[in-house]
């Protein structure tokens, strides 16, 4: 398997996610991508899809490392978007560069990453 | 660290005794502090930890050993423990920091925990160590028992306790035909009165018990086989018996700590750290160990002190066990027995009781008896056999201490006709769990039959309503189950119900209880989330999803107009100012002042409906309308397009005041009900609450706008205003209480106000004022609202200035701190 290597493409600034809160990254293929930044300004990229029934985790309340969907409250890491035990699921987690305070995805991910997951309307 | 990075060598932690306090200790301690010690357990007992309370229910052929294992040897081996089964340790060397073994080995420990139990009383009596003579206290015993009953007939057990009824009716069960001996003059007397116990017995004797009270053993007889054959009474006379059970009380295991020193007295003497106070590198937990004079036989209190024990092994030293309540639950299948407290009330005869008033509810044809036991204002004690739906309310009340004089005259009729712990639906109206099928629903909203909870309670070793939450589901979402699953943790788990402990901390990131939280934000005039956190030693440094909105509503409604709100502490709901629905989109629902809109309003909504292609329009119960399926993006067009004011459909705030028309158009209306509810909706909109508030204003008293249902419920009659408070018709359908009545609108308005910024002051968040007056009483509220003039004025005019300059965050963003990037997905560029 040859190596992958990423292609970044500028998405936005740090400072344009509000701290412990998210973004959404609209695709023209496939659901959008939650951009997530912590209180420490770490940045996490998700698919914008719980794993329980789809909800859309930019819209929950980001707390250390983690975000409850604001559905049903499941707690999903942002690290590898698994819900916390023992409630059992994985939404994609997408790579993220963040460089200067720029964040940037993978052109490759974004164009065919989980774009095959059902798209929540708007 | 070492420089060549070999880490630091872990403490040696040595526990005597592989029982279910002890355990559970280790467990509390692995969760705090999982790299600090090497753990080694000696266990006399061939097994690894089983839940001892459960060997009734294997007994009577209800489960099985296996199943009843907490943690199997894969347990002990995945957290490094070294597990040393069937060896008894047969002393502890003090100086040189050692315990022995049995066998010669020998193990050096920096802290020791005791945790050896206790051993069951075995009568001094001739023929007591014939074959055929057994106790009842482990595995050995229940396999004796049950292989007994497959050989044997006659069984005779000597105790009329809670242990001795559960062994006898497991082998009767198993076709023996057993007698119990008792020598005091009623069953159970540490639990139940004369009248409750006389019950219990008719009950057993009915189902084929035969029972000999006031009877005193003198000897136990063997047959020609050498096994016992009889029982021999000191009046002469006999009963036979091919198995003797002794079930006539338990004694700590003290001999290894007496040995070496350490002061016992009715078990192993501990203070509220769990330590020993001979020796502070020894500590003691469960039956062996005395604390404050009481060493507790019944589980809750064990588990309680194993989580303070385990913060000072872990070297955190902030735990206190200040000792438990308890109660009691016989584990008879189909015997609804509970007590709790002091239950005999007068009828002890002390003079320090004489003042003890009773509360007896008593039905000996329809088998059921219920005696509460008051003194001062406070529950006391109660006692139940045949219905005890409401065991763990009045056990909470008990533990609680909160004065019940405002209920008392409903006290008897159980919680559901005051409380909150069952709710109307999502259950089919069933309120004993007992009654129900293994395949009947339990918990209406996830989908959760009373067949899965048992099973998972049985299958995962479950002991709390917040472990069973978090693995079924049940009465995790609306809580409307919560009795009925507590029922089942009641009988299933076998655990002797402790509820909810008496202080609850808000969430996982902390101790504090809500009242401590609010009383600091005030005490020491806390601003933001951080400072809150901060100071409070939070454990986490963001909170969670629970905490951050909570400790966001106390600091704005302690501190009005000097905390700013924080939009990423609210739920998805307050953070857009729109409800969120399931695919993701939102529901716009505009402000209508009192229920009343105009064809100008209605157009306005029409054109906006056409224009951004919202799919459904819906009136709601709250009187006004619901446009469903509006895209995030589009909201803040939508809201700019109809241009009326936020509904807060969204928001634990002000909802609606419904009304009916009054006097302006209704033949029977008494009072401009229609007006007095625009009066209200327009001075307390934007009033944000620790949970949603809902008016409603009727004309007259046929309350056509469903007063007696509301937070504040305000009906017209010819003199003037009455005002009710406290209503609720959600999950749980609450009516009103009268509060007072009063003559004009402005009046209306001054204690509507007080009574609601005495429950955004004082409220807990997530409590509806229902919650909120059931914890504090009505007395409490009449008291600050009725009585205390000033008090009341003052608190309308906190209101007042609270909501002064109150931004409408559909229109005010800036000023309402709506993060406007939230309506704008960024697109990717490819």
């Amino acid at each position: 398997m040859s190596e992958h290597t990423n292609h970044w493409i500028p998405i936005c600034r740090v400072h344009d996610i509000p701290a412990l809160g998210a973004r959404r990254v609209a695709r023209s293929q496939g659901a959008a991508v939650a951009l997530f930044r912590a209180a420490d300004d770490h940045v996490f990229a998700l698919l914008d899809r719980c794993p329980h029934k789809g909800g859309p985790l930019s819209q929950g309340i980001v707390f250390g490392h983690f975000v409850a969907c604001p559905l049903h409250n499941w707690t999903i890491g942002l690290v590898d978007g698994c819900a916390k035990a023992p409630d059992v699921g994985c939404t994609t987690p997408f790579a993220v560069q963040v460089r200067n305070g720029e964040v940037s995805l993978d052109a490759q991910q974004l164009r065919t990453l989980a774009i095959d997951e059902a798209k929540a309307a708007a | 660290m070492l420089r060549d990075n070999t880490p630091m060598k872990k403490m040696k932690l040595v526990m005597v005794g592989n029982g279910m306090a002890g355990v559970r200790t280790l467990e509390e301690l692995l969760k705090i502090a999982p790299d600090l010690y090497d753990i080694t357990v000696f266990g006399a007992e061939p097994h690894p930890n089983y839940n001892r309370i459960l060997l009734s229910p294997v007994l009577a052929g209800e489960q099985t050993l296996d199943e009843i294992v907490l943690n199997p040897l894969a347990w002990y081996a995945d957290n490094g423990i070294t597990l040393r089964t069937g060896t008894k340790v047969t002393q502890i060397d003090r100086i040189k920091r050692v315990v022995r073994a049995g066998d010669g080995t020998e193990a050096p420990y920096d802290r020791l925990l005791l945790a050896t139990g206790s051993h069951p009383f075995i009568l001094p009596v001739p023929g007591k160590d014939l074959p055929g003579v057994v106790a009842y206290r482990d595995i050995a015993d229940t396999q004796a028992m049950i292989d007994a009953a497959t050989k044997y007939k006659h069984a005779v057990v000597i105790g009329g306790g809670l242990l001795g009824l559960e062994a006898a009716n497991g082998l009767m069960l198993r076709g023996m035909t057993v007698t119990v001996v008792h020598i005091m003059p009623w069953l159970m007397e540490r639990q139940l009165d004369d009248v409750a116990a006389r019950l219990l017995q008719k009950s057993l004797e009915d189902r084929g018990l035969t029972f000999m009270m006031g009877a005193q053993t003198q000897s136990l007889i063997a047959g020609d086989s050498g096994r016992v054959a009889a029982v021999q009474f000191k009046d002469g006379t006999q009963v036979s018996a091919d198995l003797v059970v002794m079930a006539a009380g338990i004694r700590p295991n003290t001999d290894l700590a007496e040995a070496c020193g350490l002061h016992c007295a009715r078990g192993v003497v501990v203070n509220d750290t769990m330590q020993t106070i001979t020796d502070p590198r020894i500590y003691s937990v469960g039956e062996c160990a005395a604390h404050r004079g009481i060493a507790y036989g019944l589980v809750a209190p064990l588990f309680e002190q194993g989580k303070v024990c385990a913060t000072h092994l872990g070297q955190f030293g902030i735990g206190r066990y200040t000792g438990s309540q308890t109660s009691t639950k016989l584990k008879v299948t189909g015997i609804d027995l509970f007590s709790a407290g002091h239950f005999m009330g007068a009828k002890t005869g002390k003079a320090e009781d004489a003042d003890c008033e009773e509360i007896v509810m008593s039905d000996p044809f329809g088998g059921v008896y219920k005696k509460l036991v008051i003194k001062g204002d406070k529950l006391i004690g109660a006692v139940m056999y045949g219905d005890t739906v409401d065991g763990s309310w009045y056990f909470k009340l008990l533990r609680e201490g909160r004065t019940v004089t405002d209920i008392r005259d409903k006290l008897m009729f159980g919680e559901s006709n005051i409380g909150a712990n069952l709710g109307d639906t999502g259950h089919q109206g069933r309120s004993k769990a007992a009654a129900m099928a293994d395949s009947d629903e339990v918990c209406g909203c996830n989908g959760v039959t009373k067949g899965s909870i048992c099973k998972a309670i049985k299958e995962n070793g479950l002991f709390t309503l917040d472990e069973v939450r978090k693995q079924t589901k049940a009465s995790a979402s609306c809580g409307s189950c919560t009795g009925l699953v507590e029922q089942l943790l009641m009988f299933t788990a076998g655990c002797d119900y402790s509820g909810a402990p008496k202080l609850k901390a808000m969430c996982g990131c902390t101790d504090h209880g809500h009242q401590a939280v609010r009383d600091a934000i005030r005490l020491h005039h806390l601003l933001t989330v951080d400072e809150v956190y901060r100071t409070l030693d939070w454990r986490t440094a963001n909170g969670c999803s629970s905490c951050r909105p909570a400790v966001n509503y106390y600091l704005l409604s302690t501190w009005p107009k000097e905390a700013i709100d924080d939009p990423q502490s609210r739920f998805i709901n307050e953070r857009s100012h729109a409800n969120i629905q399931k695919d993701g989109t939102y529901s716009v629902i505009p402000r209508m002042w009192g229920g009343e809109t105009t064809a100008d309003e209605l157009r306005r909504i029409a054109n906006a409906v056409d224009k951004f292609k919202i799919p459904t329009v819906k009136v709601t119960g709250g009187q006004r309308i619901d446009l469903l399926g509006v895209k995030k993006e589009d909201l803040p067009a939508v809201w700019k397009d109809i241009g009326m004011p936020s509904g807060h459909a969204y928001a634990k705030a002000l909802r609606t005041v419904k009304t009916c028309v009054g006097s302006e158009w209704c033949r029977f209306g008494t009072q401009d009900s229609t007006q007095m509810g625009k009066d209200l909706e327009r001075a307390m909109w934007r009033m944000h609450a620790p949970h949603k508030v809902k008016f409603a204003v009727s004309g007259c008293p046929r309350n056509c706008a469903e007063a007696g249902i509301k937070d504040v419920g305000i009906i017209g009659v010819d003199s003037g205003w009455e005002m009710y408070v406290a209503g609720n018709g959600g999950i749980k359908t609450e009516v009103a209480h009268f509060l007072v009545k009063l003559k004009t609108p402005d009046e209306v308005l001054e204690y509507t106000g007080a009574f609601c910024q005495l429950y955004r002051e004082e409220g807990w968040y997530l409590e509806r004022t229902v919650h909120y007056v059931n914890r504090v009483g009505l007395d409490h509220v009449k008291k600050k609202i009725l009585d205390d003039t000033q008090g009341r004025k003052a608190l309308w005019d906190r209101l007042q200035f609270a909501l002064d300059g109150e931004p409408d965050p559909w229109f005010e963003h800036h000023q309402a701190h709506v993060d406007l990037r939230q309506f704008e997905a960024v697109a990717a560029p490819v």
